[in-house]
């Protein structure tokens, strides 16, 4: 595809708060471009993933080529970039933001501007992108885009008085925005006779050909045959091909040069080379340097998987080892509990990524998983000077030698109408937040910023601020380093043993209040068996918390109805069926779902 | 020939007790008689199957099924004489509430061939009567009663009920006094489940007025309790929930628990034949057709109407374990070789070590003399291994403790 004018060329990507519509405006334009028939059309094309159509979130970053002839007569290549859509996933968002040389902003008629679009307008510009807004959802009787207008230019300061006013659900206005695209945002630069500089934004595994990785050329050329290397893992390769994207489907070409966005295949074995954010350049002839931004990402979250069937752990192994091969930010290595068996430890991007491995080995592995409550990395801080990281709770050192120990913070803002300011200040208040400060962008809402524990948030902070605020509350984060912070390990000890995966790290202030709360849960999750059975929360060797499961009690002395047999069958059925479901701790017997109960501390 | 147990079900009631979940409605006059004509069709089309049995109980339960005219009941046992070979003393037994019969009813029940009588009491307590909807008194009970003693029934089952809303302890022991001095030959005593679908279940599940009701404590008190007072007037438990004079035990129920054959006629009534298990449909109204069509006489000889589960050699060595513990003398273990072919240690000797390790089981030697009343009525398969008097059989039971978790022992023994 040598030849191809980059003046021509457009790279962009649509940013938006979650539900304002930006898959549903990526499709139409694929479909307005005549890429795929609206027949052909599978609804929100990008998401690939049947967990991403299903919970309308984008998991990985996509990209796809489209031809648009616009009104001045001439065709343009569009490459569009789906960034995620999840704080989670927050490095891949500004990886994929640095391959743009613009941005769609959409923002919902009715909604207006959200956390996240605040959030993301600001990365896009950090990455020198153009802004471009649109109003989506005008359709919506709720609908009023002046107003909406005026707070893009108040609260963004971006000018939006001839942002096209769209229903991507509908199709009104899509050739407006196209129409902007081409007018608005920049062609790319870069020099195609340079030393090549490629910026990987994505990359995934295909088990014909390798890693494919997915990137944008700032400058350079790369072609079939050009000796490549990955500035920061090192690694080295052959170009097998390059090539483009098509609708769901890689379309090989000749060359990409600078200013295009495509693929390139290496015969490369593992994703862990070509991670999100490097630099490719021609190992031949190397630029002079990478381009920025590259980091590593580390895990944030972690927690333990065991299968459910202590027999099935080869298969975990594979499953992982299988998921990893496409996702360099999962981590995992084995770990044994004495409670759960043979498991692993496993490190996520925060709480929504460790939902979605957890569904892909249930659903695509079919895998029974039993998972511990998630926590954090805490850096703990030995009287003997040594410093360990901690992501496994049961490894923490004894009391005696820890001098002092540190969380991870974050910081949040939360956009909230006003009337929820109290409730969620109370919120914020509760999980151990440092009020930094509140700004009305209009009247009647407000974004607060708060300096949160990560441990806080990562349970169920987002469900709750849902729940309080009635759904109007938005919210976004960043970390914000380490903090040092009272921090304890509560123990759970079940019928007088502990329980090494129901240990969990929690702040000294809250730890009675979670302990009470833990051991009601376990109440209610544990079955009664034949004894007696105490549960109890420990700090240390203090109990600060009790329960008690009573021994098993009535069985069923009811009347056997003229014979029916089947229906007690069933009932013995039900309770051999739950036996199995347990797992075996001494000599008690846990539902494997108890492991995760304390992540449901706050339901009522 | 075998033996075979019949059991009729009919299933209409003046009103439903508010926990009931039988299959049972109240019903016209007209209805209740297609559903007799219905009956009696369904028992003449057994007419092959009976062949090759012998009748050695019939159950007629439900519902209410002393609602029917005396008339109508004789015209269904009429029925099940013509096709069925009825043992002279086989076991016939006719539930019935109080308030439902009449000296005339009972007199003709009695001519039809009943010889049991099962009553229903649940309480003797008025309040708790109202508190379950029952439709009858305590003292409409007593009448019942001594009407059917006079009519000359030697044999009469009173069932009674605890749980129950507004019982304590101490009602419990006075219900179970004031039936216990009646002199019944048979008492049951159930606990009360909460069904879903009753109006009980509305009000009481998931904890809702759990103040009404005895706590399980008590529950399990009255449970105890029952066992030392019947015993005390001479009654014997010799299943879970049941009780009896010696030698009236009632052979239906032990029939179920020992896997006795039975056929089951009515809407929803279930049978084992042939270690096949089905139910019938549990439409009242499908029993009513005035002829049924060609199509549907076609269905039927086949079998199609409704599903039958074949058990597997698996299935019925479970049954027999998880039925058979029902009864408090328990399991042999000679005729649960001679049935299967295999030992009982060889197939469950695992479960029944750790379970009598745990003190819910034990084994006792009996000798094989004890089993009198099977053996002399022929109802079970000859053992076939030791006929002289001084051997003996080991018999695998539930002990007290065991009897408290009866569930979690039984389900053990699934495979």
């Amino acid at each position: 595809m040598a030849g191809i004018d980059q003046n021509k060329i457009r790279n962009f990507c649509i940013i938006a708060h979650i539900d304002h519509g930006k898959s549903t405006l990526a499709d139409r334009i694929i479909e307005m471009t005549g890429l795929l028939t609206s027949r052909e059309m599978q609804s929100q094309v990008l998401d690939n993933m049947e967990l991403e159509r299903e919970r309308g979130i984008t998991i990985k970053a996509q990209a796809v080529r489209i031809v648009y002839k616009a009104k001045d007569g001439e065709e343009y290549i569009f490459n569009l970039i789906d960034t995620p859509g999840h704080v989670d996933f927050n490095y891949e968002v500004s990886r994929s933001l640095a391959a743009c040389d613009g941005a769609i902003l959409v923002v919902d008629a009715a909604q207006g501007v959200e956390a996240q679009t605040l959030a993301n307008v600001y990365l896009a510009l950090d990455h020198d992108l153009d802004v471009m807004p649109v109003i989506n959802k005008i359709d919506l009787p709720s609908a009023e885009p002046e107003r909406v207008i005026e707070e893009i230019e108040d609260v963004i300061g971006l000018e939006a008085g001839d942002a096209p006013l769209i229903s991507a659900k509908t199709g009104v206005n899509i050739e407006e925005v196209l129409e902007q695209v081409v007018r608005k945002i920049p062609a790319p630069g870069g020099d195609p006779g340079g030393p090549l500089q490629a910026l990987i934004f994505d990359s995934l595994y295909d088990s014909y050909r390798g890693v494919i990785v997915f990137c944008r050329i700032k400058e350079g050329a790369v072609r079939k045959g050009t000796p490549i290397l990955m500035m920061a893992t090192g690694a080295k390769a052959e170009v097998v091909e390059v090539g483009y994207f098509g609708a769901g489907q890689f379309i090989p070409c000749e060359e990409l040069s600078a200013g295009m966005v495509g693929y390139i295949t290496a015969s490369l074995k593992n994703v862990k080379d070509t991670r999100v954010g490097d630099t490719i350049t021609n190992a031949e002839k190397p630029c002079g340097k990478p381009l920025p931004g590259y980091k590593k990402v580390n895990p944030m979250v972690y927690c333990g998987m065991y299968p459910a069937d202590g027999a099935k752990y080869p298969d975990l192994r594979d499953a992982l080892e299988k998921l990893q091969l496409n996702d360099a930010s999962l981590q995992f290595e084995p770990e044994t509990s004495i409670a759960l068996g043979f498991g692993f430890r496993c490190g996520f991007l925060g709480l929504l990524h460790l939902e979605i491995i957890q569904e892909r080995l249930e659903r695509e592995y079919n895998l029974d998983l039993v998972t511990t409550a998630p926590g954090v990395i805490y850096k703990v801080y030995k009287t003997n000077g040594e410093v360990i990281e901690l992501t496994n709770p049961s490894n923490l050192p004894d009391p005696s030698e820890i001098d002092y120990m540190e969380e991870p913070v974050v910081k949040a803002e939360i956009m909230v109408t006003s009337e929820y300011i109290g409730a969620i200040m109370d919120l914020c208040q509760e999980r151990r937040g440092v009020y930094e400060g509140m700004e009305y962008i209009e009247e009647t809402r407000a974004v607060l910023r708060y300096r949160l524990p990560l441990n806080e948030i990562i349970y169920d902070f987002f469900d709750a601020l849902k729940s309080r605020s009635r759904g109007y509350a938005s919210f976004d984060y960043e970390m914000d380093g380490y903090e040092q912070s009272e921090l304890v390990k509560l123990d759970i000890l079940i019928n007088k043993e502990e329980v090494d995966a129901l240990s969990f790290i929690v702040h000294a202030g809250t730890a009675y209040e979670r302990g009470r709360r833990m051991c009601e849960r376990l109440k209610e999750e544990i079955p009664r068996q034949l004894f007696e059975i105490p549960i109890q929360a420990a700090i240390g060797s203090k109990i600060i918390a009790r329960e008690t499961v009573k021994a098993m009690r009535k069985d069923v002395l009811a009347k056997c109805y003229g014979g029916d047999i089947t229906r007690k069958k069933k009932l013995l059925e039900k309770q051999k069926e739950g036996k199995k479901r347990m797992r075996q701790v001494g000599n008690v017997e846990i539902p494997q779902k108890a492991f995760m109960s304390v992540l449901k501390l706050d339901e009522k | 020939m075998r033996p075979l147990e019949l059991y009729i079900h009919i299933p209409f009631c003046i009103k439903k007790c508010r926990y009931c979940d039988f299959l049972s409605a109240p019903s016209t006059e007209k209805e209740r008689e297609s559903y007799v004509e219905n009956l009696c069709r369904k028992i003449h089309s057994y007419e092959k199957l009976s062949k090759n049995y012998f009748v050695v109980s019939i159950f007629a339960g439900g519902g209410t099924p002393s609602i029917l005219e005396a008339g109508q009941m004789k015209t269904i046992f009429d029925a099940v004489r013509s096709v069925f070979q009825v043992e002279a003393d086989a076991e016939i037994t006719i539930e019935m509430n109080p308030g439902t019969v009449t000296r005339k009813k009972l007199k003709e029940y009695k001519d039809a061939g009943v010889n049991r009588l099962s009553i229903g009491l649940q309480s003797a307590d008025n309040k708790e009567l109202a508190a379950l909807g029952r439709i009858h008194t305590c003292e409409e009970f007593f009448e019942t009663f001594r009407m059917a003693r006079e009519e000359g029934f030697q044999n009469i089952n009173i069932d009674l009920m605890s749980a129950i809303p507004f019982q304590s302890v101490k009602s419990w022991e006075r219900t179970l006094r004031t039936a216990a001095e009646l002199e019944p030959e048979h008492i049951s005593a159930y606990s009360l489940i909460i069904e879903e679908g009753t109006p009980f279940y509305e009000r009481y599940s998931e904890g809702r007025h759990a103040e009404e009701l005895p706590d399980e404590d008590e529950e399990r008190l009255m449970y105890q309790n029952t066992k030392k007072i019947l015993e005390g007037y001479g009654y014997r438990r010799y299943e879970i929930s049941n009780y009896a004079r010696p030698g009236y035990e009632c052979r239906h129920n032990l029939g179920y628990w020992s896997r006795t054959e039975y056929l089951g006629i009515g809407a929803g009534a279930a049978s084992l034949i042939e270690n096949q298990r089905w139910t019938e449909d549990r439409h009242i109204q499908s029993m009513q057709f005035d002829e049924p069509s060609e199509a549907e006489k076609k269905r039927r000889t086949k079998g199609e109407e409704i599903k039958i589960q074949t058990l597997s050699l698996q299935e019925q060595m479970e049954e027999y374990m998880f039925l058979g513990l029902r009864k408090m003398k328990g399991v042999s273990k000679s005729r649960f070789e001679s049935e299967f072919g295999r030992s009982m240690d060889e197939v469950y000797g695992a479960v029944i070590e750790e379970m009598t390790g745990r003190g819910l089981l034990e084994k006792v030697k009996e000798p094989l003399q004890a089993d009198s009343l099977e053996k002399e009525k022929g109802y079970y398969k000859p053992d076939g291994l030791c006929e002289s008097e001084d051997e003996t059989d080991e018999y695998v039971r539930l002990t007290e403790k065991g009897i408290d978790v009866s569930n979690w022992v039984m389900s053990e023994f699934l495979l």
